[in-house]
């Protein structure tokens, strides 16, 4: 029988924080932008340049590290990691190695009804790099130092998680939190959240780890799951094959589907460690702490709590709406400004999660203004537009957030409420369908919906279908039955 | 009247009611640069038109009453490790020989904010390594008093263009030493301020929580005022300390009744040049007639210093350093292959043998395995030199020792056994170590004419109890020009 192997994986997760400016200085933090055009000595790393410490990175990371239930330090250093590459203006980063901002949490996470929690060992600022450009025609590198100094949050875990779906669980859960608090967009793709998996594998039973390896480059949660059963697989063939799994670091190509190695343990770097001199240390006494505290936001559990409470939706929705901060912002916004819950939920997990879909979109592109919706939905409510001109217009707004007042009134899209307009093509309609009108009024109750079709289309669809029906079936009173029902028919 | 024997603060008087322009003044140090640079070479950098214009803007704000105080219009030279917008800023080193930063110094900010008219940039060890301002790699500065002797280091140009009257006061940097050691062997007045009195902005560092910017003097007046303009808060430097009080001046008192010296004798055992100990103790002779009471003590702890300095120095110096590398600004090799390559050619090419001695040695403290024995090591003893000097000054209110253990060196004498040059430190490292402030104030000369310093080192932010007594010592022996000043001259000041 073929030996079992258990996967044994930790995470190394780096977030970058949704600060308006970076770290160490003034620049803008802002995505994009001309290369090096948001940079200054300070993070260009010039001589005779000194880093001062942004308040509100320890805001976010205090927050972030009460969240996943760690050990604040009430004082904290920073420390230099020194080592050369060009993208690291200073030749050195400024990190926390020593004395962390967080330690030991933990996060629960929930994979098929079974409930874990997996630890976190610690969990460190520090200030990201710039970007290297390789220009492959010209065999030149430039470097834009844009990203350099923007903060970053690194939450280590302990090796605690032991499939591919745990992993995305814990970081889906990681996400939501920092996403709720404020602190991160968390994007993948865009770079804002990056995770390397450590992983290793044993023979069940043997209690005892194996050697791990690094991956690095995951940059989607399909990619992680990919890149972890391939490194599994690949760790068991070695094992199978009384081959020995080397320490390193990889490099997985999401493409070709394989990794490669980075650096082995030789290569490994000595970081030469040691306290930033030009900076304090990070005294987080009772009162900042207590502040950061009380400016906690509700985190999803609670508001999953707060709309059992508060909206009439159903359990499911509620649970859709708010598996996204930004979705259940806008849920509230909309509901507040309507009045109606039930409906606002009703569009955002019908339409918006269908049109999300078919762009290829996540929640947190969802750029329209929560008026526009609310207005859209009071028009429905007053009769305005029907039901099918309100899903036009609907995608209007999620495409281009217009706004479905003027829209509808520009485009002509209300409903006729000229009744006198109403009844002449009701008349008009009945007369030219002489045939379903006496179907119907025999009886024969299907007959008015092709009659309600031909008056909708004849009202280029701007009447309700609701008084188109009304109206029709006082034009068109029943006969009364001489006969028994039975007979009708034949 | 000769402008360029007045101090600062009588320059500063003079044009401040008229009876010298700014451009005068200026003239007046660049005509001494002009006639002694090429025997001392005090200057990496003289920019004649810039400190013309400069002067000439001065005087302009000064007529229309837009700047005043005791130091607007008076021109002044600063070390080049202090970063100047638009001027070479090149600590002395070919990895920054054509370098020209894009921003101010918080130090010289402050000076030209209080009118400064800056000459020009001074000579210095590179990267401040250095005892004698031999590792410069624009060539030795040397001292005024005696062109065979070095000035001292690191502050050689700002101490030697102070002594050669080049300047009316200028910038140094003290991470050791280099301000005090160098003041004490061209005869001026030189202060290394408390640990976060100065904003380190724009000071390119050396050993950062060490490095601290201190002014450069002919006597302890103008030391009191250039120290209270750069003084100072700066939100740009996080250890920067929040002081209520920077008036510096209003110390400038001669009264030392009551005030407590302590003689630390470890300072003052074998090693030390027969003629300086009898020196300084005659000087605290004096100081006791005038009412201070004296007392010698054991500090303790003396040769731990100089190891502790060179271990934690080395170490921040090795991390400092590393940006030098060819790829942002600076020197870069002109053949290599590949990035690795470029590095190492750039940076064995661009730095001198001294630098290269300390990243090495700072490398190897910081490397893994090593690191607790050396660094963290180093680290405990600089707390226990702190709490020595907590104690000390528990019972006295100053701390007079020597600033070096013998005169100044002849050249080329120093750099061949670093070692013996590294323990020539050992009266200022402790210091800085501590993060205490200093002055080293001239006490007179030896047999070979060369100037002695004494050192007056007080607790942390207690300038002004240093100041009391450098002046008060000051009006006992009174500031004597160096012969090449004087030499040209009849009747002097």
């Amino acid at each position: 029988m073929a030996k079992q192997y258990e996967t044994v994986i930790g995470l190394e997760v780096h977030v970058e924080l949704a600060t308006k400016t970076k770290i160490f200085c003034g620049c803008s933090t802002a995505f994009g932008g001309a290369p090096n055009t948001h940079t200054c000595p300070v993070c260009t790393g010039m001589p005779g340049s000194l880093p001062v410490l942004n308040k509100q990175v320890v805001e976010y990371a205090a927050a972030i590290g009460l969240a996943a239930n760690c050990e604040i330090a009430r004082v904290c250093k920073f420390d230099r990691k020194n080592y050369f590459y060009p993208d690291n203006p200073q030749n050195y980063q400024i990190s926390q190695l020593y004395l962390p901002i967080a330690r030991n949490g933990y996060i629960e996470i929930e994979t098929g009804n079974i409930r874990k929690k997996i630890r976190i060992h610690e969990m460190h600022m520090e200030e990201d790099a710039g970007k290297l450009v390789h220009d492959e025609w010209d065999d030149t590198s430039l470097v834009d130092y844009n990203r350099s100094g923007v903060p970053l949050v690194e939450i280590v875990s302990e090796p605690d998680m032991r499939s591919a779906e745990e992993v995305i669980a814990y970081l889906e859960k990681l996400r939501l939190i920092i996403q709720y608090l404020g602190a991160s967009d968390c994007k993948l793709q865009e770079g804002s959240m990056r995770a390397d998996v450590n992983l290793s594998v044993q023979e069940v039973g043997s209690g005892k780890f194996g050697t791990r390896t690094e991956m690095k480059n995951l940059n989607s949660f399909k990619a992680i799951s990919r890149a972890i059963e391939g490194e599994r697989r690949r760790q068991i063939e070695l094992l199978e094959e009384g081959k020995e799994v080397v320490q390193e670091t990889r490099r997985w190509d999401d493409n070709k589907e394989v990794s490669f190695v980075m650096r082995s343990k030789e290569d490994a770097k000595d970081y030469r460690y040691f306290p930033e001199p030009d900076l304090v240390p990070v005294v987080l006494d009772d009162e900042w702490l207590a502040e950061i505290r009380a400016r906690q936001p509700e985190l999803r559990t609670e508001k999953l709590a707060r709309y059992r409470k508060e909206f009439d939706i159903p359990e499911y929705d509620a649970e859709i709406i708010t598996a996204s901060k930004h979705m259940a912002d806008i849920f509230e916004a909309v509901a507040f400004l309507c009045g109606k819950p039930k409906k606002a939920a009703n569009w955002l997990i019908v339409e918006t999660l269908r049109l999300l879909k078919e762009r290829g979109q996540e929640p947190e592109d969802i750029c329209f203004a929560p008026e526009n919706l609310a207005k859209l939905i009071g028009m429905t409510e007053a009769g305005v537009v029907n039901s099918s001109v309100a899903k036009e217009v609907f995608e209007k707004i999620f495409d281009e957030n217009i706004d479905p007042e003027k829209y509808v009134e520009e485009k002509g899209l209300k409903i006729e409420s000229d009744e006198g307009a109403l009844k002449a093509v009701l008349s008009k309609v009945i007369a030219e369908n002489p045939q379903a009108a006496a179907d119907y009024r025999n009886g024969k109750k299907k007959a008015l919906g092709a009659l309600v079709g031909q008056t909708m289309k004849e009202m280029k669809g701007k009447a309700d279908p609701g008084a188109v029906n009304r109206r029709l079936k006082e034009m068109l009173p029943l006969k009364k039955k001489s006969q028994s029902p039975s007979n009708t028919s034949s | 009247m000769d402008i360029k024997c007045l101090t600062a603060v009588e320059l500063g008087k003079k044009i401040g009611v008229g009876e010298v322009t700014v451009r005068e003044a200026a003239e007046a140090a660049l005509a001494q640069i002009e006639k002694v640079e090429e025997r001392v070479h005090s200057f990496v950098t003289v920019n004649r038109e810039r400190a013309l214009e400069r002067a000439d803007k001065v005087q302009r704000l000064l007529d229309r009453g837009e700047l005043t105080g005791p130091l607007a219009g008076v021109p002044m030279a600063v070390k080049d490790n202090l970063c100047t917008e638009g001027m070479p800023t090149t600590c002395s080193s070919r990895i920054l020989e054509n370098f020209v930063p894009s921003y101010t110094a918080e130090a010289v900010k402050r000076l030209e904010a209080a009118g400064a008219v800056m000459l020009g940039k001074t000579n210095m060890d590179e990267f401040a390594m250095g005892s004698t301002t031999e590792t410069s790699y624009f060539g030795v500065t040397r001292n005024p008093w005696d062109l065979e002797h070095v000035p001292g280091g690191s502050s050689g140009g700002s101490c030697a263009a102070v002594a050669a009257e080049e300047c009316f006061y200028a910038l140094g940097s003290d991470t050791g030493g280099s301000i005090r050691q160098p003041s004490a062997f061209c005869g001026v007045v030189g202060m290394k301020p408390t640990y976060g009195t100065v904003s380190r902005y724009g000071l390119i560092a050396y050993g950062s929580s060490l490095d601290q910017i201190g002014p450069v003097a002919r006597d302890v007046t103008d030391c009191a005022a250039v120290l209270e303009a750069i003084a100072g808060h700066d939100p740009k430097d996080s250890t920067s300390a929040k002081k209520e009080s920077y008036a510096f001046t209003k110390a400038l008192t001669e009264d030392v009744q009551g005030m407590r010296i302590g003689i630390p004798k470890d300072y003052f055992g074998g090693g030390l040049d027969k003629e300086i100990k009898e020196q300084i103790y005659q000087m605290v002779r004096e100081l006791e007639k005038r009412g201070a009471i004296s007392e010698e003590f054991d500090l303790n702890l003396v040769k731990y210093a100089v190891p502790a300095y060179y271990v934690i120095a080395s170490a921040e110096a090795s991390s400092n350093l590393s940006r030098f590398d060819g790829v942002k600004y600076g020197y870069r090799t002109s053949g290599y292959e590949g990035l690795h390559n470029m590095y190492k050619k750039s940076r064995s090419e661009g730095f001198g043998p001294e630098v290269k001695r300390r990243i090495m040695l700072g490398s190897f403290v910081l490397s893994s395995g090593y690191y607790d024995a050396y660094y963290l090591k180093a680290l405990r003893t600089k707390a226990l030199i702190k709490q020595a000097f907590d104690r000390a000054f528990a019972k006295y209110d100053v701390i007079i020792a020597p600033a070096a253990p013998a005169t100044a060196p002849k050249l080329g004498s120093s750099l061949s056994d670093p070692i013996k040059m590294y323990l020539s430190d050992v009266y200022t490292v402790s210091v800085n170590l501590a993060g205490l402030p200093a002055v080293s104030v001239p006490v007179g000369t030896d047999s070979k004419g060369l100037p002695i310093g004494m050192q007056i080192i007080g607790d942390c932010y207690q300038e002004n109890k240093i100041i009391r007594a450098a002046y008060t010592a000051e009006r006992i022996r009174t500031y004597a020009r160096p012969q090449l000043a004087a030499a040209e001259e009849k009747g002097g000041r």
